[in-house]
């Protein structure tokens, strides 16, 4: 009777998505095209001209004059109707949803209108007249490591780190520098809010609720249950960028609150380019210690991570994401890092596809292919001697790697790329005067993640003083109407991933039915949904808990049905199989519809002990994400996928530019649910990962003055600017998941800059660059 | 207010507008066709497009008014027929989507391109420079344009 044992099962399958027919007609409900509330009326907000600002004082008499404003709401009143959010640090500088007497960064909110209409709220901002004071502003992160911008300061320790240094044939040290850039959804945030009485509804495009629910509630000071958080059916994209969705939330809850009207609001691409939640910028200084055989023996990291002017839940947890990966895909034993988190005069970044994955593996997989060169042994051949063999892996900081064969994996990336050969023909090219390079990359992918891994930003002191945090959990409902329609709901807040398909497959798989006869609601609401703290789209987390929650939660109502079933059937309630959309057993069969009608219409023919109804919830957790131990380790992800990629790249004489011939990337992420949504994820990933290796970042000039305020200065690669890519898979089950399934949605975005890269700095035989590979930065190298 | 005499998707419209109204807010807002979507607002991103009189346009940069007299096409109006057509179709089967956001801009821009003749995959890829997808890394939308064009 278990799912997959003896029939063909629709998780694995290709299935189209289920998503697609709506969108595809324009039939799509992204929060933008909703009326959730009547009456809305429009804001529009006022952001700061300056990185950093004394605000002397606001006049906005001129802006309540003009004809169809509703009213103006000031950082001050900000500051007077709300609380600042909770921080998981003890330095930082409070921060609320808008400036009252300093502004932090250029684009901070200092002031917002409300009108009938955008473009009057538009021309009402353009009527408040602040009287600004400019002040200094810090945006290198280096340089505010040595002043009080210096928000925590962590080091930890794993192994005998200076003993394995002190015998190591060969060290390579070198400085990564990781730039701050965002995924940018071409969907920007979306906020409607509608205060009444004592509480709150807010329709978001937010893709928690997460963590962040209450640290809104906690601004807003209002219990839990007082704000409820809806979100749209569809999301236009995220990639983590949405999570800071929930600072507007807040600005809108308390227009409205004062105004007494709900209020909506839209951000522009101006608004997001300027202050939208970005990744954070780092710099890392990596020591690596090796034998003379190629053995890694040891690292030592020095990171300092700009999280920008504020320290914005759930930062510094970009930080904290790969604490369990430090080591990578290695099984090297001695392991320290020093963490400094420092604030500057640049927004607060947020989550951003790869959360912290990009950054470490920049410095780690680019001090591999220095290594090599200095040890004399092909990169690929380096990581292959060292990489993790026995499963499960306990690494040095805690982290437990779940399953996999990274060797096979390497393997397939390096046949598939025909590694020999290019070699051969790189140097072939060379004789020509051509610039051919290579770059690998093996990285890693850590998926749903412990929330108590951010808890060590704190000592273990401070730790044991709270509450502790640990785990990954997720909720999914599932119902059978009285016509035997079936309806899952979940709390993943998918934004493009195709959650809806693949919730109707495993659920399909426990019922008996086919996808298409599910229907799955994605929309979230806060008082109603089945959620916890960790619900929501993040750490790649839905194939694990996402899913597995759906599987329970079907699984208890098959369960059900076959209670219902069993005495119709003559059989015992373990005989009877779902199939066909029907109970089945001693080749009798009774329709799902049937069983529903019983259920729902006529509770007094159900088998004792069955209750009436049919309507389940379940939540999955995944195990052993403990909080983080007195030593400071910590299993901070509860599955771990691997990727090996290989990049051919050519880099032009003439102009500096960089073309990257062949992409090939191999993974293994446990059980796939659906290779049509894992290429798109893979797919999806790389353009990322390889936007960042050669054209995406976020400029401030020394006055924090932003420089890539549109789509003609942050460059988004387009469809002729992306190389073929090449994929691989291997399926390697999760022994942690309930499904056996990992997460896959980020593993490109962390290997692709680093294996581009790679592949740079091999064709122009230099060490020290950066990413993105402009043709303006390459030229300078090639000079 | 200036008035405006159009045509959306075959069925005519009469509407008084502000002179500075988008053509994007318009179709959105005053008509409630809310496929067209909007990614930039200034004509980058593509998400917007639309067709006026049979030609691919940005709504983005475009004022309502400008296009009194016109015929507006937008990505409502390709299923006037009731069945998807060949190009969504092709998006459909190739993964050609993920947040669905970009898509309606995506499918206008190709069946203008498509009206044109037969491209080749360099004229898709060629076409898609104006057209930003943060999901898909673009190859499933070649191939389900290329599909498009040969049948």
């Amino acid at each position: 009777m278990s799912v997959g044992t003896e029939r063909e099962t629709w998780v694995g399958q290709a299935v189209l998505r289920l998503e697609d027919e709506a969108l595809l007609r324009g039939e799509g409900r992204f929060i933008d095209d909703l009326d959730p509330v009547p009456n809305a009326y429009h804001a529009a907000i006022l952001r700061s001209p300056f990185a950093h600002a004394r605000i002397r004082s606001i006049d906005a008499s001129a802006a309540l004059e003009l004809p169809g404003v509703v009213g103006v709401l000031t950082g001050a009143e900000v500051a007077a109707m709300s609380h600042p959010f909770p921080v998981g640090v003890e330095n930082a500088p409070a921060s609320y949803c808008c400036a009252s007497e300093l502004t932090r960064y250029y684009g901070e909110p200092v002031a917002l209108a409300v009108a009938r209409d955008r473009y009057v709220a538009e021309d009402a901002v353009e009527l408040i007249s602040v009287d600004w004071e400019p002040l200094a502003a810090v945006v290198d992160a280096v340089t505010a490591a040595e002043t009080d911008a210096l928000v925590s300061d962590r080091s930890f320790s794993y192994g005998d780190v200076d003993t394995a240094f002190a015998s190591a044939d060969v060290v390579v040290a070198d400085r990564f520098r990781f730039p701050r850039w965002s995924c940018n959804p071409l969907e920007c945030y979306g906020v409607v809010a509608d205060w009444t009485g004592d509480s709150l509804t807010a329709w978001a495009n937010f893709q928690g609720p997460f963590t962040l629910h209450s640290v809104a509630a906690a601004a807003l000071g209002l219990p839990g249950s007082k704000l409820r958080l809806i979100t749209p059916p569809d999301s236009g994209g995220s990639f983590g960028t949405k999570a800071a969705v929930y600072t507007y939330v807040v600005l809108m809850a308390l227009a409205s609150k004062k105004l007494g009207v709900p209020v909506r609001w839209t951000e522009d691409r101006l608004e997001h380019l300027a202050a939208a939640g970005s990744a954070t910028a780092r710099v890392t200084d990596l020591a690596a210690a090796f034998a003379a055989d190629g053995e890694l023996l040891a690292l030592r990291y020095d990171v300092i991570e700009d999280v920008g002017a504020y320290v914005r839940a759930p930062e510094p947890a970009t930080l904290y994401r790969m604490h369990g990966s430090l080591s990578g895909a290695y099984r090297v034993r001695n392991v320290a890092v020093r963490n400094r988190v420092v604030v500057t005069n640049r927004p607060p970044t947020s989550l951003n596809r790869g959360f912290g994955g990009p950054q470490m593996y920049f410095a780690l997989e680019r001090t591999m292919e220095i290594a090599a060169g200095r040890l004399g042994i092909d990169p690929a051949e380096l990581r292959r001697r060292n990489l993790v063999r026995d499963f499960p892996h306990r690494t040095p900081s805690g982290g437990l790697y779940d399953s996999g064969d990274y060797e096979a994996c390497l393997d397939d990336a390096l046949e598939l790329a025909r590694y020999e050969e290019r070699r051969a023909e790189q140097a072939a090219a060379r004789e020509e005067g051509r610039l051919v390079g290579i770059g690998v990359a093996c990285v890693v992918e850590p998926s749903i993640s412990n929330m108590g891994y951010i808890t060590l930003a704190q000592t273990s002191d401070e730790r044991t003083a709270q509450l502790p945090k640990s785990g990954n959990a997720e909720g999914a409902t599932i119902a059978i109407n009285p016509i035997g329609g079936v309806t899952v709901r979940i709390s993943t807040t998918p934004q493009g991933q195709g959650h809806r398909t693949a919730a109707a497959q495993v659920a399909a798989d426990a019922l008996g039915v086919a996808p298409e006869q599910i229907d799955v609601l994605t929309d979230v609401d806060t008082s109603t949904s089945a959620w916890t703290v960790a619900s929501g789209n993040y750490s790649s987390r839905f194939s694990g808990v996402g899913a597995g929650a759906v599987h329970k939660a079907a699984t208890k109502l098959a369960t059900k049905l076959r209670a219902i079933a069993a005495p119709q059937l003559g059989a015992e309630p373990d005989e009877v199989e779902l199939r066909d959309g029907k109970a089945w057993a001693n080749d009798e069969s009774v329709s799902l519809r049937r069983l529903a009608g019983a259920a729902h219409w006529n509770p007094d023919s159900l088998p004792r002990g069955v209750e009436p109804g049919l309507h389940e919830t379940a939540f999955d957790a995944a195990p052993n994400l403990e909080p983080p131990d007195a030593d400071d380790r910590v299993a901070s992800s509860a599955a771990h996928g691997f990727l090996a990629d290989v990049a051919v790249v050519e880099v032009e004489r003439d102009t500096g530019a960089v073309r990257v011939l062949e992409y090939v990337t191999v993974h293994d992420a446990g059980r796939l649910l659906n290779p049509l949504l894992v290429e798109g994820q893979v797919r999806g990933g790389f353009a990322h990962g390889a936007g960042v290796a050669l054209f995406e970042r976020i400029v401030h000039d020394d006055e924090g003055n932003l420089l890539t305020g549109t789509f003609m200065d942050y460059l988004c690669p387009t469809a002729p600017d992306l190389p073929p890519l090449t994929m691989g898979h291997r399926e390697t089950p999760s022994p942690f998941t309930t499904l056996g399934s990992k997460g896959l949605g980020e593993g490109t975005t962390m290997s692709a800059p680093v294996a581009i890269a790679n592949a740079v700095a091999d064709a122009l035989g230099v060490q020290a660059l950066e990413v993105p590979l402009t043709p303006g930065r390459v030229w300078e190298l090639l000079r | 207010m200036t008035h405006l005499e159009l045509t959306v998707n075959g069925r005519r419209y009469r509407e008084e507008v502000e002179p500075r109204l988008l053509l994007s807010d318009f179709l959105r807002h005053t008509l409630g066709l809310t496929g067209t979507h909007v990614g930039c607002e200034h004509g980058v991103c593509g998400a917007c497009t639309v067709h006026v009189d049979g030609l691919a346009t940005r709504s983005c940069l475009t004022l309502a008014v400008q296009v009194d007299g016109a015929e507006v096409e937008t990505v409502e109006g390709l299923t006037r027929d009731g069945a998807l057509t060949a190009l969504q179709q092709a998006f459909h089967e190739h993964g050609a989507l993920q947040c669905g956001f970009c898509t309606p801009g995506m499918l206008m821009a190709a069946a203008d391109l498509l009206a044109r003749g037969r491209p080749t995959r360099e004229e898709i890829v060629d076409m898609l420079s104006g057209q930003i997808c943060r999901c898909t890394g673009y190859e499933p939308i070649v191939r389900a344009i290329e599909q498009a064009a040969a049948s």
